[in-house]
């Protein structure tokens, strides 16, 4: 009986999730948004209750965030990394405190006290990289000479979080400020050992899975992910770091193959993970936060068009290029839902969770739009300086 | 020229360059081997006009047919170094006795003391072909030797 219950709703669940992948595609949306919104109204609170699965689904949400992040890693190379962070370190640093800083203040005033004003500036601070290639492709920008400036962002920012996470895992496990210092010491030592073990040895990591078939490959992958994954988790720098750090390391021959054969496990698990994310939240919760969750919005639009104005500006790209690289890095995802997940786990405010989920179902939806509409805007813009300066001329 | 690499963390490599006419045209690799054919907008130089996505069959076709021209020119080129050298591209017509027959066959060295330095055929060259190579009608024999040779050749080739 409870196999048959088991089966039933997580085959209900995923097969939702299809339909309501399909209908994103047909909108020309990120999915995230609506795997939240799936959730929401499943489970807690929500319009149908799901018991069964539930042991099934935190345990696939956990391994969704370990795949995000390994796959992630993988898109990148240690020279990748290095090479963005010494061209553009102060935009990446611009970046993060521009936009995540509001979002921390956001937190303390909303009174999620300092801990949980951490886990906003995080939740604000990153662009879904996911989003904003897609958006990129999607509208044939790829080849635009500001898009390598908005990639090397998005590469600082994840950067940014494989220090920014380890410090919150650190202090949401510790209690007093001295034990939070102690921990977050030593979780920046196992992260600054890592990743010189990622960047020297990686070519060591990738003998450890490369040789032999597909299916060989997939299963030495996922587990050696899943290994360093659980280190790093006891040794406090967090599971995602890991995972990571690991994608890094694996050569660049290798990570294509990776990629390939992982791609399907990550939307898999992914997907869980959002709507896992949703299931946890109660959607009553929702209306309380929704005005600070605008007023974030906001904000956020606005800081990360100041962002993507300065790091375009810096690459020698004119005014329209400006307005599309800060327009083009708006969306927020899925890892400002790891970071609430992480915050919410750790028995932050429940607030977090919920005003996490309404800013990403925002940013989400509205990032790719405005987005797109950064292209009439800036050709606009150019017009009106060409009369204006044809007036002044006059 | 200048060809200017910009790499693009998790996307690929791009390449472009400015042509001598003021156009700025571009390629980006990715890394899963498909390319995007990219043609800068005049109004705005960093944004691009047109966007080709090419997979890796397109492209080759495309970069067959940029670069076939380019043999026959370089060789119109040597011509003009090595004085007495003559290069011509003889059509093999429906009517030729040597459709069907091999380069072999036709013995066009030992007769015309020119030579065949390529083939093309429907947009593709092939390159310094064996004495097995079979020709087909609608093919263009790339042939390199003296004026005298490369006459006496397209007579051959168009009537035995």
């Amino acid at each position: 009986m409870h196999t048959a219950a088991l089966l039933i709703e997580l085959g209900a669940v995923i097969f939702g999730l299809g339909l309501v992948g399909r209908l994103a595609g047909r909108l020309g949306i990120s999915p995230v948004p609506l795997y939240l919104l799936a959730g929401l109204a499943f489970g807690a609170g929500g319009v149908v209750p799901l018991n069964a699965p539930e042991g099934f689904l935190d345990a696939a949400s956990e391994i969704g965030v370990v795949m995000l992040l390994l796959m992630l890693g993988l898109e990148y190379s240690a020279g990748d990394l290095l090479g963005n962070l010494r061209r553009q370190a102060p935009v990446g640093l611009l970046d993060l405190l521009l936009n995540g800083l509001p979002g921390a203040a956001f937190g303390l005033l909303l009174g999620f006290g300092p801990v949980g004003a951490l886990a906003m500036f995080g939740i604000t601070a990153v662009s879904s990289s996911g989003i904003v290639a897609k958006v990129l492709a999607d509208l044939g920008r790829l080849g635009n000479r500001e898009t390598p400036a908005i990639l090397g962002i998005l590469v600082l920012e994840d950067l940014g979080m494989a220090v920014y996470l380890p410090i919150l895992t650190a202090v949401l496990a510790a209690s007093g400020v001295w034990e939070a210092t102690g921990s977050v010491l030593i979780a920046l030592a196992c992260l600054a050992v890592a990743l010189v073990v990622a960047l020297r040895w990686g070519s060591v990591i990738s003998k450890f899975v490369s040789g032999g078939s597909g299916e060989v490959t997939l299963l030495r992958v996922l587990g050696l992910a899943l290994l360093v994954a659980g280190v790093a988790e006891q040794l406090h720098v967090s599971a995602a770091v890991g995972a990571f750090l690991l994608g890094i390391s694996l050569s660049e021959d290798l990570a294509p193959e990776a990629h390939h054969r992982l791609e399907p496990l990550r939307d898999l698990f992914a997907a869980v993970f959002f709507v896992s994310f949703g299931l946890s939240t109660d959607p009553t919760s929702l209306p309380p936060v929704l005005l600070p969750a605008l007023l974030l919005v906001v904000v956020g639009v606005v800081t990360k068009l100041v962002t993507g104005w300065v790091a375009a500006r810096r690459a020698g790209i004119a005014v329209p290029g400006r307005i599309r690289a800060g327009a083009a890095l708006i969306p927020r995802g899925e890892f400002s839902i790891v970071i609430a997940g992480l915050a919410t786990a750790a028995g932050v405010d429940a607030r977090l969770a919920a005003l996490a989920a309404a800013y990403v179902l925002v940013m989400a939806v509205l990032g790719p739009v405005l987005a797109r509409f950064a292209d009439p805007w800036a050709r606009a813009y150019v017009r009106r300086q060409r009369e204006r300066a044809a007036t002044t001329a006059r | 020229m200048d060809l200017e690499e910009t790499k693009l963390p998790g996307v690929g490599l791009r390449h472009d360059f400015t042509t001598a006419r003021g156009r700025r045209i571009g390629v980006i690799s990715t890394r899963g081997g498909e390319r995007e054919l990219l043609v800068y907008s005049q109004d705005d130089p960093d944004a691009c006009h047109a966007v080709v996505d090419l997979d890796g069959d397109e492209a080759e076709v495309l970069a067959e047919l940029l670069g076939q021209p380019r043999v026959i020119e370089r060789l119109a080129r040597l011509r003009e170094q090595i004085e007495g050298l003559a290069t011509e591209g003889i059509y093999l017509e429906d009517s030729s006795p040597y459709v069907g027959k091999t380069l072999g066959d036709a013995a066009i060295r030992s007769r015309t003391g020119a030579s065949v330095v390529a083939l093309v055929r429907n947009g593709e060259v092939v390159p310094s072909p064996a004495p097995s190579q079979r020709f087909s009608s609608g093919d263009k024999i790339v042939v390199v030797g003296t004026q005298e040779g490369v006459r006496a050749t397209a007579e051959l080739l168009h009537n035995g």
